[in-house]
């Protein structure tokens, strides 16, 4: 995937001007800034639900990236576990994943019996059971303890494998471990 | 006293014993029968009804006209939510149909209906026709309030047309198609009923209540109304069950 010169504008406010990032394979990309300075709305843009107002965003044939939205966004009838396996690629371990997520006790509860790290964990799971490239994760480690982000930094690195990522966030100590090879601020 | 009030059962017993106290207190300051049956009244003229078989009879030509109109209500109700809340166009051009049928009265669509039809499909239709409303307004709202969010959580994990109905709109809708249901059915009763008082079929609870106050026969007139209560209540719980399985299941 890659983002050439893209500039995106709310009514009068401009909250994109030429930004360009390339995700080729192996590469990791953080992006960086503030609030409200358009790193949510890239993040939209490379999902395709909203389009540029000038600019190009192109991707491979069949490309179908992996998300984790910076809201957990699960579906709240669902357990963890079926709201991870109902975007599962075919033969995907589904319970070796939360089991990665250290969600092994937690995986048949409902996502409001789960604290909100957990719930992180579970829209971590549902990204890397779905399999698409690039994995894109709007601040993935909210809620989590240092220790935790570490661990599951390392997992979603493992399950990555050589694909590439994007990384969202306001914190640079997350780029280092996801060990981003660069860093767009915003 | 309040520890007692934490037994549900214990607690409703009271409540209901509280009410009919104060209903005999009622008839007794009334001191007419003929103005204000007492409970016991009300009671023995039950008990009488039940031993004849135009009761049952009554009771169960109301029952399958207030259920039949309130599943075709809900079934047209819900396929037109469905329609306008997909369709700006059908909304557009549907929404003044339910707005005439949400503001017109009652009794105004008996009279009008027994013009094309017979007395004992008229209560069905209008039992019909005041659950539409119900239903349409709920499954359409309910499809509108769906979280946008989840929608392009669904759009972005590639979730098909199908699974999107099954695993987002659905659950989304069941609450207020729920609402739509309880809410439908105590309407479907009443209508269904005074289209019964008015239409007068061959057998009917709404009939029966009529001939009561024709007769003068207020013992019997609150017995028809209390049956016609005891059996809204026990096809409200049915269905219920009913939904309350179907939601298990899901």
């Amino acid at each position: 995937m890659e983002v050439k010169h893209v500039s995106f504008s709310y009514g009068e406010k401009r909250i994109l001007d030429g930004v360009s990032l390339s995700l080729t394979k192996g590469r990791r990309v953080a992006v960086m800034g503030e609030s409200g300075r358009g790193k949510t709305t890239l993040l939209k843009l490379m999902l395709g639900l909203i389009e540029p107002d000038s600019g190009e965003i192109a991707r491979d044939n069949g490309e179908r990236p992996s998300v984790v939205f910076q809201e957990d966004r699960l579906l709240p009838w669902f357990t963890a576990r079926r709201n991870v396996e109902i975007v599962a690629a075919p033969g995907c371990a589904s319970e070796e994943i939360l089991r990665d997520m250290e969600l092994a006790d937690a995986m048949d509860k409902l996502p409001k019996e789960l604290s909100g790290g957990m719930q992180r964990r579970a829209a971590i799971a549902r990204a890397l059971a779905f399999g698409g490239s690039p994995l894109l994760l709007d601040e993935p480690f909210k809620g989590l303890d240092p220790e935790m982000r570490e661990r599951i930094a390392e997992r979603i690195l493992s399950y990555a494998g050589e694909g590439p990522i994007l990384l969202i966030t306001h914190d640079e100590r997350e780029a280092e471990l996801l060990k981003c090879d660069e860093i767009i601020r915003l | 006293m309040r520890s007692v009030f934490k037994n549900r059962t214990v607690k409703w017993v009271l409540i209901a014993a509280f009410w009919l106290l104060v209903w005999q207190a009622a008839a007794w300051a009334v001191g007419s029968k003929l103005l204000l049956p007492s409970p016991a009244d009300t009671a023995a003229a039950l008990v009488s009804l039940c031993g004849t078989s135009a009761f049952w009879k009554s009771c169960l030509m109301t029952l399958l006209r207030v259920f039949a109109g309130f599943l075709l209500g809900i079934a047209a109700g819900s396929a037109l939510g469905v329609l306008t809340a997909a369709s700006r166009f059908a909304e557009e051009l549907l929404s003044p149909l339910r707005s005439i049928v949400k503001a017109t009265p009652v009794t105004s669509f008996i009279i009008l209906v027994l013009l094309y039809l017979s007395s004992a499909l008229t209560p069905l239709f209008i039992a019909f026709l005041m659950v539409l409303p119900i239903a349409w307004t709920n499954v359409a709202g309910g499809i509108i309030a769906t979280d946008k969010e989840l929608l392009e959580m669904a759009e972005v994990f590639g979730f098909s047309r199908m699974k999107k109905l099954r695993a987002v709109y659905a659950p989304s809708v069941l609450p207020h198609f729920i609402s739509a249901c309880t809410t439908g059915l105590g309407f479907a009763w009443k209508s269904g009923v005074t289209a019964e008082v008015i239409a007068h079929p061959s057998f009917g609870m709404g009939k029966a209540i009529y001939e009561s106050k024709l007769y003068l026969e207020t013992p019997e007139l609150f017995a028809w109304t209390a049956a016609v209560i005891i059996l809204s209540f026990a096809l409200e719980k049915l269905v219920m069950l009913l939904l309350g399985r179907i939601v298990k299941w899901k």
